[in-house]
């Protein structure tokens, strides 16, 4: 067990490490110096070698990068180049929209999923089933920001029921800033959901035909009973690896979701620093989200341990 | 076996709306009913029908026009970025499973690290250095596709280094790489149509979703995303402005599963046995 937890802390380690070096890498390629490009064209040499300096861009590659992995360890991401503040201040504000909104959808993302994959798997081959299998055939080729826009439609233009776009805050209370995230939630969510209701269904089909299930069936349990209290639990193991690459792709994901309803979150951000060359906005914020893929992967994988006996036995 | 085997009907049905699609983008090279971005205020913001079949946009440009020349965007992005993750991803894979040990594991490792960066930051990434264009995105889409394909090779080949004709052709003196190319790869050659038929459909989606923020095709290319964009602010007043490119990518998205699906159960020996 102990054996396991090390390693795989290492390999995560590992990965930061590279990850973070390829990042690095990339947006070291780009030419021009963003001291010169931040003071403009007339400024005097001396003032542009002032600010490289406050910048920490003077100094090897290496230097710049260890400053850069210090930094972020930390907490302190540098300065954005055109906005002049911190840019973990600027991350941390957009958070308070990303991560909530990832939430809410991966909330939605199970709670529709589950029942939906138990349900059509209980009902194997038949028309209950068939029809949920062909609307997860649907989900899947939705992409999820037309969604957004034909919920835009219909609850917000047509129904009025939700504002269009635009996020409220949360310090006019929980619910309004709730109610800002409910279609962009729904939209990120439904096509997640459908992925999940397959996965669901195949991996508790797969459960049902194992020796314990008859087992439990023969024992006297009804096949709800059985389904119950043996199957499903057998049958989230491969669930639970999904619902972790899901939130990782609902947090990157977002980003596409929040340029529809114009939500002040890390997409908008990112954007907003692509086109005007903040890289070290893009830089973090890219290495933000790769950490938390690679985390979230790191959780699962503890989980998996923490909820099957077996494979702690093998750890 | 009497008569005739069941229709398959994912594979048929998936056929053909990737056919009508694929047609629509090779008939755009040569032909569209109007000018693809010929724009004409006088006939702006039609509805479906009369002399528009799919309507036109705020600048009176032909939908349908559009419709087609940004299939040729989008299939060609998908394919190129499968083609990518498939040269790349492959030979990788099957290194793997005919080197066991420490280039195992190092391709293992890379692949995993390359799983934790979701396309969208690829592209994000690629886009900030070297700008936006559909050139970066079959980059980041395709980067994204290789370990997918790479995986992939190297469980099916792992299961095939165990069987007797396999050894039968070690004994033989036959190489690894040899055996590798000669032997494993037809052998597995089913089962990466079907993920690259999978693979295709994301591309598509992925192109959608990047040329509808900007990271994907720039203007003029004509492409799905971004007539969703541009009709974005429209929606309320026409909404077969967005309902048009939407339904294309779903009919296509769909089509390319329901083909990838088909092509499984007609491909898998084991299914066939199963059925008949």
């Amino acid at each position: 067990m102990l054996g396991y937890l090390t390693k795989r802390l290492v390999s995560l380690l590992a990965s930061l490490f590279v990850a973070s070096v390829v990042i690095f890498s990339v947006v070291e390629v780009v030419p021009g110096d963003p001291a010169a490009f931040m003071l403009g064209m007339n400024a005097r040499p001396d003032t542009i070698a002032a600010l490289r300096a406050e910048l920490g861009l003077d100094g090897s590659v290496v230097e710049r990068y260890l400053a850069w992995v210090g930094g972020m360890m930390r907490g302190d991401f540098g300065i954005s180049y055109t906005y002049r503040t911190p840019v973990a201040d600027m991350i941390a504000d957009r958070l308070w929209v990303s991560l909530p909104l990832a939430l809410f959808a991966l909330t939605l993302t199970v709670v529709i999923a589950i029942p939906a994959g138990l349900f059509a798997a209980s009902r194997r081959g038949r028309a209950g089933d068939y029809s949920i299998v062909g609307a997860t055939q649907i989900g899947i080729a939705v992409p999820n920001f037309w969604f957004a826009m034909i919920l835009i439609l219909i609850f917000a233009i047509q129904l009025r029921w939700f504002s269009a776009g635009g996020f409220p805050g949360w310090q006019d209370g929980f619910w309004t800033g709730l109610k800002a995230l409910v279609l962009p939630a729904v939209a990120l969510a439904l096509p997640q959901a459908a992925i999940l209701t397959r996965v669901m269904r195949s991996s508790l089909i797969e459960v049902l035909g194992e020796d314990f299930m008859r087992t439990a069936r023969a024992k006297g349990l009804s096949s709800g009973a059985a389904i119950w209290r043996h199957g499903l639990r057998n049958a989230l193991i491969p669930v639970l690896t999904i619902i972790g690459l899901q939130f990782a792709f609902l947090l990157a994901g977002g980003i596409i979701i929040e340029q529809v309803f114009a939500l002040p979150g890390l997409g908008r951000l990112v954007f907003q620093a692509i086109s005007q060359r903040d890289l070290i906005v893009v830089e973090s914020v890219v290495m933000l989200l790769v950490f938390a893929v690679i985390m979230t992967n790191f959780l699962v994988d503890l989980a998996y341990v923490a909820v099957d006996p077996r494979l702690r036995r093998r750890a | 076996m009497t008569g005739l085997r069941r229709l398959n009907w994912p594979l048929a049905i998936g056929a053909a709306l990737v056919a009508i699609f694929a047609s629509a983008a090779v008939i755009s090279l040569v032909w569209t009913p109007h000018d693809v971005t010929g724009m004409n205020i006088s006939a702006r913001l039609k509805i479906p029908g009369d002399g528009y079949l799919l309507g036109t946009d705020h600048f009176g440009r032909d939908m349908l026009s559009m419709l087609m020349a940004g299939a040729q965007t989008s299939i060609s992005v998908a394919i190129l970025a499968v083609g990518i993750g498939m040269v790349l991803g492959v030979p990788l894979g099957l290194a793997a499973a005919a080197n066991r040990g420490g280039l195992d594991e190092m391709i293992m490792r890379a692949n995993d690290l390359a799983f934790a960066f979701p396309a969208l930051v690829i592209a994000i990434l690629i886009t900030a250095v070297f700008g936006p264009s559909a050139v970066n995105a079959i980059i980041a889409i395709g980067i994204f596709n290789i370990p997918v394909f790479a995986r992939l090779t190297r469980g099916a080949a792992l299961s095939l280094w165990t069987r007797e004709f396999i050894l039968a052709a070690r004994v033989s003196g036959k190489g690894r790489t040899r055996i590798s190319v000669e032997h494993i790869l037809p052998n597995i050659a089913n089962l990466l149509v079907v993920q690259g038929t999978i693979q295709f459909s994301l591309g598509i989606l992925a192109e959608a979703g990047l040329s509808y923020v900007g990271l994907g095709a720039q203007p003029p290319v004509p492409s799905w995303g971004r007539m969703l964009a541009d009709s974005q602010t429209l929606v309320g007043l026409a909404p077969h402005l967005a309902l048009v490119p939407g339904l294309a990518i779903i009919l296509t998205v769909l089509g390319l599963n329901l083909l990838g699906d088909g092509l499984r159960d007609a491909l898998d020996p084991k299914l066939r046995v199963g059925r008949t």
